[in-house]
């Protein structure tokens, strides 16, 4: 069993490793610098996710299910944009999760997957002004569900 | 594009072939010749991804409530209206015969104005500078009306619009903006209309969002609207701050989408979702 600062260190390193000169295909742009910093996966909050609010999150406010086949079976007609996140906890270590809710274009410029945590967006409207679309506690609970799919 | 029509097909027939989650979307088969007017290379007009329902209601133009306004436009075309109390037809004749194509090739580059704009900012420069009328409010009735009317005479001939030339500046901004991030949910048009058509949110059968048949009768509206009307819509779908309809940004993406859309046909007075 791993320390999850050893998850941690275990994921920069592969990200790192990805990333480094040694890639084959050249990339469209080429990553900054400081770019898979570990502090970015770090957790956002000091209170540990909730996975129950977690699931609520995912189906609502975070409409996970527009693009993401999900194990939410009382939802009907989840979308199929991005990929099933069925055993996504499988898959990838809480950190990554969070990168990946946190800022996904960090890992795909291209995608088009929101920035759930992430402000300074080009043209938000009014209303959602200074906003981000999940709190920081919210994506600690989503990534606390997400990592219970096995 | 990224992806063929035939490959899309392919996808969801093995989608379904592996019993995994199968919308149903609307029947499609780009071989069957009833599609044919409605296709152009990897291109698909928004009639191919509508329900048979709503086709159906576009194909007739007794049941096509689009025909409502081409109708209100046909009547304004002989009205004399402003100081100079002369109506369209008096300069321009009948619009079944001097009217056929020019629809299709707006937004264009316009001399006088130094800019570029869309039919109905040309209708409007037409009231002002010759009829001596007040300019119609941009989605006012009239202004749709004459729009749709105008548009509708160049039906079935395909979206031809110049980009180059004095058009170019214009054109390139609406290629940027199209291309462009924006909103809380941080998307450009390209994610959904290029990258993603085919697929599936929830049950939103993405399309290609090509703008041929505009104005388009929209049973979500419950009447007609502009282009400038669906795109303010998809801006504030995806949390953006939408500009004014008639504006210089959406006029540009107008200019851009209908360049994307060339090959296809004008289908004005157009019937969707």
């Amino acid at each position: 069993m791993l320390t999850p600062i050893t998850r941690v260190a275990l994921a920069a390193a592969l990200a790192v490793a990805v990333a480094g000169p040694t890639a084959a295909a050249p990339r469209k742009k080429a990553p900054e610098r400081g770019y898979y910093d570990v502090t970015r996966m770090a957790p956002l909050t000091d209170q540990k996710g909730d996975p129950v609010k977690g699931r609520d999150l995912v189906v609502k406010k975070g409409l996970c299910l527009s693009c993401h086949q999900m194990p939410i079976p009382e939802e009907a007609d989840h979308g199929d944009v991005g990929p099933t996140l069925d055993e996504v906890g499988s898959r990838l270590q809480p950190a990554e999760l969070r990168l990946r809710i946190v800022d996904p274009k960090i890992i795909n410029p291209d995608t088009p997957m929101p920035s759930f945590y992430k402000k300074e967006l080009h043209r938000v409207a009014k209303k959602y002004e200074g906003q981000t679309i999940l709190t920081a506690q919210e994506v600690e609970d989503v990534v606390a569900y997400l990592a219970t799919l096995k | 594009m990224k992806k063929s029509i035939l490959a899309a097909a392919g996808a969801t027939a093995l989608a379904a072939a592996l019993g995994g989650p199968v919308l149903a979307d609307p029947p499609f088969d780009p071989k069957d010749p009833k599609f044919a007017a409605y296709i152009s290379g990897d291109k698909r007009s928004g009639y191919t991804f509508a329900e048979p329902e709503t086709r159906g209601m576009q194909d007739d133009d007794f049941t096509n409530p689009g025909f409502l306004w081409v109708e209100k436009g046909q009547k304004l075309w002989s009205k004399a209206d402003g100081s100079a109390n002369k109506a369209c037809q008096d300069c321009h004749g009948k619009a079944e015969d001097n009217m056929k194509g020019v629809g299709a090739s707006y937004p264009r580059y316009d001399v006088r104005a130094q800019k570029v704009v869309n039919l109905e900012q040309r209708i409007n420069m037409c009231r002002v500078d010759h009829m001596g009328a007040p300019e119609w409010k941009y989605e006012s009735d009239p202004l749709l009306s004459m729009t749709t009317f105008v548009r509708h005479q160049s039906k079935g001939m395909p979206v031809t619009v110049q980009v180059d030339g004095p058009a170019a500046p214009y054109f390139e901004a609406g290629r940027r903006f199209y291309y462009e991030r924006r909103g809380l949910n941080d998307l450009a048009c390209k994610h959904c209309h290029e990258d993603l058509w085919g697929m599936h949110m929830r049950t939103e059968l993405l399309s290609q969002g090509q703008a041929n048949g505009f104005p388009t009768y929209r049973l979500k509206w419950q009447k007609l609207g502009s282009l400038h009307r669906r795109l303010a819509g998809c801006n504030e779908e995806i949390r953006a701050e939408p500009y004014p309809l008639g504006s210089p940004e959406y006029t540009n993406l107008e200019l851009f989408l209908a360049w994307r859309a060339q090959g296809l046909t004008v289908e004005t007075p157009a019937v969707r979702k």
